[in-house]
């Protein structure tokens, strides 16, 4: 009697259980027969190639390569972002001549610019790091320019008091007092550059994650195809995980509105 | 509990005398002047308590920000110990209505500010631990700001002020975002801050009882743009009382300069 109850309590609060049972029936609907494998592979055919793709290395080498576009696109993009923020957020003119432009930027949605980039840098790594980077900048210049704005004026007035100079007000008021949005903007940057990755590595790859899901395609090969998804989720996760860690590192003074 | 020494460099300012001469000041809001002070005058002893009451929002709080150098007036000079007043200096600090505390840096780090930023923090660090002592808040030391109460706050706002021995404090309102205990408790400590050390004290107010129990002198103002209507000087030895005769005397009298006889 007991027992039953402490069965239905835990499986009232099982946010697992309905994922669950959609693989299952999945993995039922393929071995019926109702999903034709060159629809969607079942799941049991789905773990069996990643680890095949694991094993022979296909999987993390490609892998390597993604992550390599990803990581050096962001960086560019941020670095100019973060640049491009801190002249904006610092300086009248800074933001005058800065801004408008960014602001036309933005209307222009970065994956509309693969055609251009293609005639620009061909089809090899350049353009689709350049979208990456391209895509990245405006979350972080936006969101460390509007935290540079609205740190409190006081704030500086207590600075200018004690006698810190310009440079040291920046480096002790404003950029610590902007650092909770620009990771806001990081967190934004991540998830675009996995967004535009995937887009990116349809051009024409010849290594990468892109590569192995085009492959895929032509050969019909859904349980691949999956596997690549499955990675590119992780990817994001990870990405998450990332800035979860970097906030909760670099923001230990700032009260926590969920209790530990 | 540990007074603070004043460093031999300091010693000499001790108490500085602040001259406010036919001072008027306005603000731009959408091509629109808007005055905020219109002709003030008045002169500040060294090491006095004073001081400037008036209705919330006439522009006794501009007139600190002036005297503090974060601001230069539209007209009239401010004068320091006898030199013209044209930007801000450790040696005049202004307590905000709020503790504006540097939220990413612990009490002490926020303490230690000043001392850092003038290449003074190795030789005096001593000096941060003996201002927490002196308000009493060694035991949150290593604390951020958003752990402490509104008392707390305003505590450690006064330390990171006091911490830089000025000779100049200059107060925003500074317990009036506060329950009326803490109140209570924080003007006694001022009190005895002020007594203890030789700065001069200029407190801006719209407490009348406040600005009674604690100055030598108040300048009341008209309401904006602020004027000087009237200078009371409060002669009674501290600790004052506030049932004291002379005391509720002086308390009609500044309603009354004040305008506001009748409320009584």
């Amino acid at each position: 009697m007991r027992f039953a109850l402490k069965v239905r309590q835990v499986l009232s609060r099982a946010r697992w259980l309905s994922p669950l049972l959609l693989l299952l029936l999945w993995e039922a609907g393929s071995r019926a027969g109702l999903i034709p494998e060159r629809t969607l592979a079942a799941p049991s055919a789905v773990i069996g190639t990643m680890l095949e793709l694991v094993r022979s290395g296909e999987l993390p080498s490609n892998l390597l390569v993604s992550f390599g576009r990803a990581a050096l696109g962001l960086f560019i993009g941020v670095v100019l972002g973060v640049v491009l923020g801190l002249i904006a957020g610092l300086s009248r003119s800074g933001e005058v001549a800065v801004d408008p432009l960014m602001q036309i930027k933005r209307t222009i949605p970065a994956l509309a610019l693969t055609p251009l980039f293609i005639v620009w840098f061909g089809i090899g790594e350049t353009p689709k790091i350049a979208l990456i980077a391209f895509a990245t900048v405006f979350p972080v210049y936006l969101n460390l320019y509007s935290g540079i704005r609205s740190v409190d004026l006081r704030l500086l007035d207590a600075a200018r008091s004690f006698g810190l100079s310009r440079l040291e007000q920046i480096w002790h008021v404003i950029l610590p007092g902007a650092l909770p949005s620009l990771l806001v903007g990081l967190r934004y940057a991540l998830s675009v550059s996995i967004l535009v990755l995937v887009v990116a590595e349809q051009i024409n790859a010849s290594a990468g994650l892109g590569f192995l899901i085009n492959n895929a395609r032509d050969f019909l090969r859904t349980d691949i195809i999956v596997v690549c998804l499955m990675v590119y989720a992780l990817l994001g996760l990870g990405a998450d995980w990332l800035v979860r860690t970097l906030e909760s590192r670099a923001l230990v003074w700032r009260p926590s509105i969920v209790e530990q | 509990m540990v007074a603070l020494a004043p460093s031999s460099a300091d010693a000499a300012l001790h108490g500085l005398k602040v001259q406010v001469r036919n001072v008027s000041h306005a603000f731009d809001t959408n091509g629109e002047q808007l005055d905020v002070l219109d002709e003030v005058s008045f002169t500040v002893q060294p090491g006095a308590f004073i001081s400037l009451l008036g209705p919330s929002g006439c522009g006794k709080s501009t007139l600190l920000r002036l005297i503090a150098g974060l601001d230069e007036p539209r007209e009239g000079k401010i004068g320091a110990n006898g030199v013209r007043i044209v930007g801000p200096d450790p040696s005049r600090l202004l307590v905000f209505q709020d503790p504006t505390l540097y939220p990413w840096r612990t009490v002490r780090q926020n303490v230690a500010l000043g001392l850092e930023a003038r290449g003074l923090i190795r030789e005096q660090a001593h000096r941060v631990d003996e201002a927490l002592d002196l308000v009493g808040l060694s035991a949150f030391a290593d604390v951020f700001p958003n752990q402490l109460s509104g008392g707390m706050a305003q505590r450690a706002a006064l330390a990171r002020v006091l911490v830089n021995n000025p000779s100049l404090l200059l107060l925003d309102e500074p317990l009036g975002r506060l329950d009326s205990l803490t109140r209570m408790t924080m003007q006694a400590e001022l009190l005895r801050l002020w007594q203890d050390a030789a700065f001069t004290s200029i407190l801006v107010t719209h407490d009348v009882e406040e600005a009674l129990l604690l100055s030598q002198q108040v300048i009341v103002f008209s309401h904006r743009p602020a004027r000087v209507i009237g200078t009371v000087d409060i002669d009674l030895p501290y600790p004052r009382h506030r049932d004291d005769p002379r005391f509720v005397t002086l308390r009609r009298e500044l309603l009354a300069t004040m305008g506001l006889e009748h409320q009584l």
